[in-house]
Formats: structure tokens, C-alpha cells, sequence
């Protein structure tokens, strides 16, 4: 999963720096996504895992940082096996 | 919803706004505009000093800016271009034709123009100083006032498709933007109490399109980014925002280039006025007859 939001990131992010270069846990809003990059890495994120994100998931902190996103797809990805 | 029907219709009864057959366009009186010229003056006398270079843009926008802008990202919902009859003389022809039959739609042959309809007052102003170069020190205070479009056609009064907004421009870096943001939001208040208006300021955010603006309206709230001034009109429920006070950060310094006197990324904010939503408000409150307005917000507005 790591790989894929990576590779995402890599696509759509529009960061000044490179993707490998960023640890899991750094502030991708300080590395300088922007607010509609962070809607397209979104968008690509329901694509690659075949998921819809909740409206109680669109928000900043689920796209902080690749742990975030890693977090949050995986929630989302529980949410439905339990359901 | 009645309610805001009512509103409209007593409008159009005492004049005040003239129907024109379409929901949101209406024409205003001569009365109407002369409420909306005394709170410009109340505006101009209360930021006045500030010493912002007016700058005043007609209702339409270079395309290419426009694109560059990213509202079509946004807000495609609300956007307006202007389309012109661009063909010879046989396409001519069968343009007539086709609006005599009137089976199809003759507007399809239209070909987009190098204008766009202005969506917000400031759209034009980014650019503009973005080509002078670095900012001075102290960066920059502009006064702007356009009639702007957004297609929303609505029988609320206070929401119409082409209104004026009156605003102010600031570029500079974080805390001074941000500072100019407040000492308006302080100014607002101050100004509406003193033509008898109830206000209240609460974030906000801007409708953006679709589900992914789902997203970009909770970034726009974490971050205190937009704040309102809401005066009830047509609902007491949900007062409607005749200010708005606006934070975008570095984004549009990034996006347009504008750069402060040390070669660094400008900060932007802004502060409108809706004219329309501010007179309604008045002729909500007070009533429809400026003459029997209580005398201290006669005073305010023509003393």
C-alpha cells in the first residue's frame, strides 16, 4: 500500500521534492501539497483500492502525511470487511 | 421560501427592483442605487485613509486569466463565458433560420470569445500587479468594485446572477494580511451597527463543485480560512453573507507570482462587500421607504 500512495503522490502530488526522499511520517502540506492535490491523490486513492472515502474523511489530517493516508485507507478498508 | 418570494415581489412592487423575466437578473432603482452609493461612501470613509490604489475592472475578464485562475477547478458550476456569432455570411443564414424554426438551439454555432464574466471583484487584479514586478515594501492595498457573475438563478433577492462587490486587496506576508483581515472584520461590525444592521461572523466557506469539494470546504474550515458576515434578509434560520473575509494564504502569490520587495512568495487576503445583499438588508430592516428609516442610519448614509 506504501508503494501504491507513493506512486500516486509521485503523479498527482505536484511536490517540489521527491516522493522517495519524503519519510512515512512527514508533513506533506509543508513539502507543498496543495489543497487540489490532495483532492486528486483522493481521487486516485478510491481508484487504486476500489474505495469511496466518507464525507467524515475528507479532511487535512487524513492526507498529512503518507502514514496518514496509509491510516486511512486502511480504516476505510476495515470499515467495509466488517460491513 | 415564500418568505424570500414575498421579499422579491415587494421589491418589484415598490420599484425598487425591476423584473427582466429572469430569475437573479434584475434591474434596480434609482433609489436602490442611491442606497448602494451612500454605503460606498460610508465605505470610502472608513478605509479611505488606508490609501489602497483603486483599480476598476468592467464586469468581463481576459479568458486566459481566467484559466489560469483555476475556478473552473472550483467552481464550474458558477462560471459564465461569453460566446459571440463568429461565422460567414451562410452561417448567417442558417442562424436566422434556425431561430425562426426555433427546433434547435441556435446558440450552439457560438463561438467562445477571449471574455469571461467576472466571477469575483479582485479576479483581475492578481495578474495585473503580478506583471509590475516585486511588490514595493509594504506590499499592496488595492480598492476594487466590479458587477460579477455567477449563475445561480434563485428567487432570493439577496442571491442574484450579476451584483457588485466592493473590495479590498491585501499583499504582504502572513501576519500583515492576516491583521488587514481582522481590522475589517472589526470595521464591518462596527459599520453595520452604525446603519442599525444585526450581525453576526461565523466561518464559512465557498461552494465548491462536486464531491471532491467536500474536501477543499473542510480544508477551508480547519484553517479559519474564510470567515462571514451574515445579516438575516430572507431568513432568520440562515442569515445571508453581506461580507466576506477571505485568507488564501500563499496560494495566490504562487499561482500568479507575486512576490514581495525580499523576492519571497506574497501572502493575499481579502475583505468584499456584496452592495446588493447590503442594501436589501437595509430596506429589509428599515423598510422600503428611505424616508422612514430611523434618522441616526439616514444621518450615517446621507448626513
Amino acid at each position: 500500500m506504501n508503494e501504491t500512495i507513493r506512486e500516486l503522490l509521485t503523479r498527482v502530488g505536484g511536490l517540489p521534492v521527491a516522493v522517495t526522499e519524503l519519510e512515512d511520517g512527514a508533513d506533506l502540506y509543508a513539502a507543498g501539497l496543495s489543497s487540489f492535490a490532495s483532492v486528486q491523490l483522493m481521487l486516485g486513492l478510491e481508484e487504486a483500492f476500489d474505495i469511496e472515502f466518507p464525507d467524515s474523511l475528507l479532511n487535512r489530517k487524513s492526507f498529512a502525511s503518507i502514514a496518514a493516508v496509509e491510516q486511512t485507507v486502511s480504516h476505510i478498508l476495515k470499515a467495509r470487511e466488517a460491513a | 421560501m415564500d418568505m424570500q418570494v414575498s421579499f422579491l415581489d415587494r421589491l418589484f412592487d415598490a420599484g425598487l427592483l425591476i423584473e427582466t423575466g429572469v430569475d437573479g437578473l434584475y434591474g434596480r432603482s434609482g433609489q436602490f442605487e442611491d442606497v448602494i452609493a451612500a454605503f460606498e461612501r460610508l465605505i470610502d470613509k472608513v478605509g479611505g485613509a488606508d490609501g489602497a490604489e483603486a483599480m476598476r475592472f468592467p464586469p468581463g475578464m481576459n479568458r486566459a486569466f481566467f484559466e489560469t485562475s483555476g475556478y473552473m477547478k472550483s467552481f464550474p458550476q458558477l462560471a459564465g463565458t461569453v460566446h459571440s456569432f463568429c461565422g460567414n455570411e451562410l452561417d448567417h443564414m442558417s442562424l436566422l433560420k434556425c431561430m425562426e424554426v426555433g427546433e434547435e438551439d441556435w446558440t450552439k454555432g457560438q463561438e467562445a470569445t477571449d471574455i469571461v464574466l467576472t466571477p469575483a471583484a479582485c479576479y483581475p487584479l492578481y495578474p495585473t500587479v503580478a506583471r509590475r514586478g516585486n511588490l514595493p515594501a509594504g506590499g499592496g492595498l488595492f480598492d476594487l468594485q466590479s458587477y460579477c457573475f455567477r449563475h445561480e438563478p434563485s428567487k432570493d433577492p439577496a442571491r442574484q446572477q450579476l451584483f457588485r462587490m466592493r473590495e479590498y486587496v491585501c499583499m504582504g506576508t502572513e501576519s500583515h494580511v492576516t491583521d488587514f483581515r481582522q481590522l475589517w472584520m472589526d470595521r464591518g461590525v462596527e459599520m453595520m451597527k452604525s446603519v442599525g444592521l444585526d450581525v453576526t461572523i461565523d466561518i464559512a466557506n465557498d461552494p465548491f463543485f462536486g464531491r471532491a469539494g467536500k474536501m477543499l470546504v473542510n480544508n477551508q474550515r480547519d484553517q479559519n480560512l474564510k470567515f462571514e458576515l451574515l445579516i438575516p434578509i430572507t431568513s432568520v434560520a440562515k442569515p445571508t453573507a453581506c461580507m466576506s473575509f477571505n485568507y488564501h494564504q500563499d496560494s495566490f502569490g504562487l499561482k500568479w507570482g507575486l512576490n514581495l520587495e525580499d523576492g519571497s512568495v506574497a501572502h493575499t487576503a481579502c475583505v468584499g462587500f456584496g452592495l446588493e445583499r447590503i442594501a436589501l438588508a437595509l430596506f429589509h430592516t428599515h423598510g422600503l421607504d428611505v424616508n422612514e428609516w430611523p434618522g441616526s442610519v439616514r444621518a450615517t448614509l446621507w448626513g
